[in-house]
């Protein structure tokens, strides 16, 4: 997948998990944290809904990269490529 | 048959850890001994009429769209939409004690104004423990239990006050006799004070089916009629079940809400926790529900729970008498905000209730017991009501019996044991708790803790 193609993925998971959000306005190297009411909860469900969709594991160590949707995507990038 | 998880009944915590399961592509198998869903929250049909078996009010109200809090949470994590639950606001609700009376809703800035009337004196007092129960974290699943009564004495000096704060958010929830724990005080006051109460126009009923439908959906297995004889164990590792006719199912793990002491049993007693740490409730109630021919606004009740005491210290433990008659709540379902009107009035009316009696009678004993200390209850709660006895069209009534009947809960408890396993570990490897035993209570509270034990115990790592 292209870099804008994960980051379409993003905003669905985002939709599916936070659906009274408005994310057209999403500031992508901006924290999702400053922008949306999302908690430790809803990041394990970027990260279980990734798994879902992708089979992708992504490890503890590795959730710092999901802060905004700059640094998600290029974390995605090299793990989706061939998805 | 071998699931990565099994759960133990299909209430409200069972169903909710499910679906979150079953979403994430586990194979699941939720096993419910009675005939039909929802455990201590479940509805039944009798003479013609559709009844709530313990639905009052569904604590923690927000508004649709709202973005955190736990009702928003709980939607968020079950992938439900506001219009699963469609929750009506309350009219308004009341403590009554002798001579000092506290009304709320879900405004807060109401009950302060009421304390500010009433109890000037209390009244910075009262702010303070406010301020002190905003910043309290209640989700810290790692703390240790201590006494909400000493903890909320330290702001509030007047007995009076203490008691009537402690009234409602007792009555429904806690599982300690005369006390709670400071968490649980937390989460209540918060969740009855501060959001408050909604019910969809057609009660438990929705909330129910729109679980079990997401939880089908996502591929969950729900086993009706399929009661756990017996936790199979190997070593101190919990690797599967065995049903009441002989079935044996596997897993990986086993998450149960069957309750703590109940839990223990199902494993034969090899649980590795003080006999101490694992006791069955003692706090239960006898509920009486009339059905009557008016709307109870039109007989001039318009409150939607009435939480009373006729003492000014509130006795809140297992009573001497069948049921304690010195308070109560009242609550009628018609008294939401719904836009149109329930079918028929109902008022529901609950006291403390002693359940070795209950327990202990025999059969014919126990219906002609049941009716009389309906009429007992329904008597007391007039003086908080106008008398509708002359619009009566039926009335049902349940005991600590009826709740054990239908959900093997030892002692027809309510709130489950008064020790809680916060953390829902049991002592045996893969096997956890989630709902009463857990500690979240309430409609919203017990799908909380579905959702939490699912997370913390079954997907992650």
């Amino acid at each position: 997948m292209s870099p804008a193609e994960i980051r379409q993925v993003i905003i669905d998971i985002l939709a599916k998990i936070a659906p009274d959000e408005d994310l057209s306005n999403l500031d992508d190297e901006k924290p999702f944290r400053e922008q949306m009411e999302l908690d430790s909860m809803d990041f394990l469900d970027i990260v279980m809904e990734l798994r879902k969709l992708y089979r992708i594991q992504i490890p503890e160590e590795d959730y710092h990269n999901l802060v905004t949707m700059d640094s998600t995507v290029t974390y995605l990038t090299p793990r989706l490529k061939d998805a | 048959m071998h699931y990565e998880t099994i759960i133990i009944g299909a209430g409200l915590s069972g169903l909710a850890a499910g679906i979150r399961l079953a979403y994430f592509d586990q194979s699941v198998c939720i096993l419910e001994r009675h005939t039909t869903i929802g455990g201590l929250n479940s509805f039944y049909r009798l003479r013609g009429r559709n009844h709530d078996v313990g639905l009052h009010a569904v604590t923690n109200f927000a508004k649709p769209g709202t973005k955190s809090g736990p009702l928003s949470k709980l939607l968020r994590q079950l992938r439900l939409s506001w219009d699963d639950f469609s929750l009506c606001e309350q009219n308004g609700s009341s403590v009554v004690f002798p001579g000092a009376s506290l009304k709320f809703n879900n405004d807060f800035s109401l009950l302060e104004s009421e304390v500010a009337e009433s109890f000037p004196q209390q009244v910075d007092n009262f702010r303070r423990l406010h301020q002190f129960l905003l910043e309290f974290n209640e989700l810290d699943l790692a703390q240790e239990a201590v006494s909400a009564r000493k903890a909320v004495a330290e702001f509030i000096t007047d007995p009076l006050l203490l008691d009537m704060l402690f009234c409602p958010l007792m009555f429904y929830g806690s599982a300690r006799a005369d006390d709670m724990d400071l968490n649980q005080f937390v989460v209540m006051y918060k969740s009855i004070f501060m959001e408050g109460f909604g019910r969809p126009f057609k009660g438990v009923r929705p909330i129910m089916k729109a679980l079990v439908r997401k939880y089908k959906e996502s591929g969950g297995i729900l086993k009706l009629r399929a009661g756990v004889q017996e936790i199979l164990l190997e070593g101190n590792r919990a690797v599967g079940v065995r049903l009441d006719d002989g079935t044996e199912l596997t897993a990986d793990r086993v998450l149960s809400s069957a309750g703590l002491a109940e839990t223990s049993n199902l494993c034969k007693d090899q649980l590795p926790i003080e006999p101490s740490e694992r006791q069955p409730g003692v706090v239960t109630f006898n509920e009486m529900i009339d059905v009557i021919d008016a709307e109870p606004a039109d007989l001039g009740h318009d409150q939607t729970i009435i939480f009373f005491s006729e003492t000014e210290e509130f006795h809140y433990q297992k009573p001497e008498e069948p049921c304690d008659l010195r308070s109560g709540i009242i609550c009628s379902p018609n008294n939401f905000q719904y836009g149109e009107p329930l079918e028929e009035g109902i008022i529901r009316i609950t006291a403390l209730a002693n359940h070795d009696y209950w327990l202990g009678l025999e059969e014919d004993e126990y219906r002609s017991a049941k009716q009389v200390w309906a009429e007992k209850i329904r008597e007391t709660s007039l003086k908080y009501l106008p008398d509708y006895r002359s619009h009566i069209l039926d009335t049902d009534s349940f005991t600590p019996r009826t709740i054990k009947r239908f959900t093997w809960h030892e002692n027809g408890c309510v709130y489950g044991a008064p020790v809680k396993r916060l953390d829902g570990t049991t002592g045996v490897e893969q096997l956890y708790l989630c709902g009463t035993d857990q500690g979240f209570l309430g409609i919203i509270g017990s799908m909380l803790s579905g959702i939490t034990m699912a997370n913390n115990h079954c997907l992650m790592g």
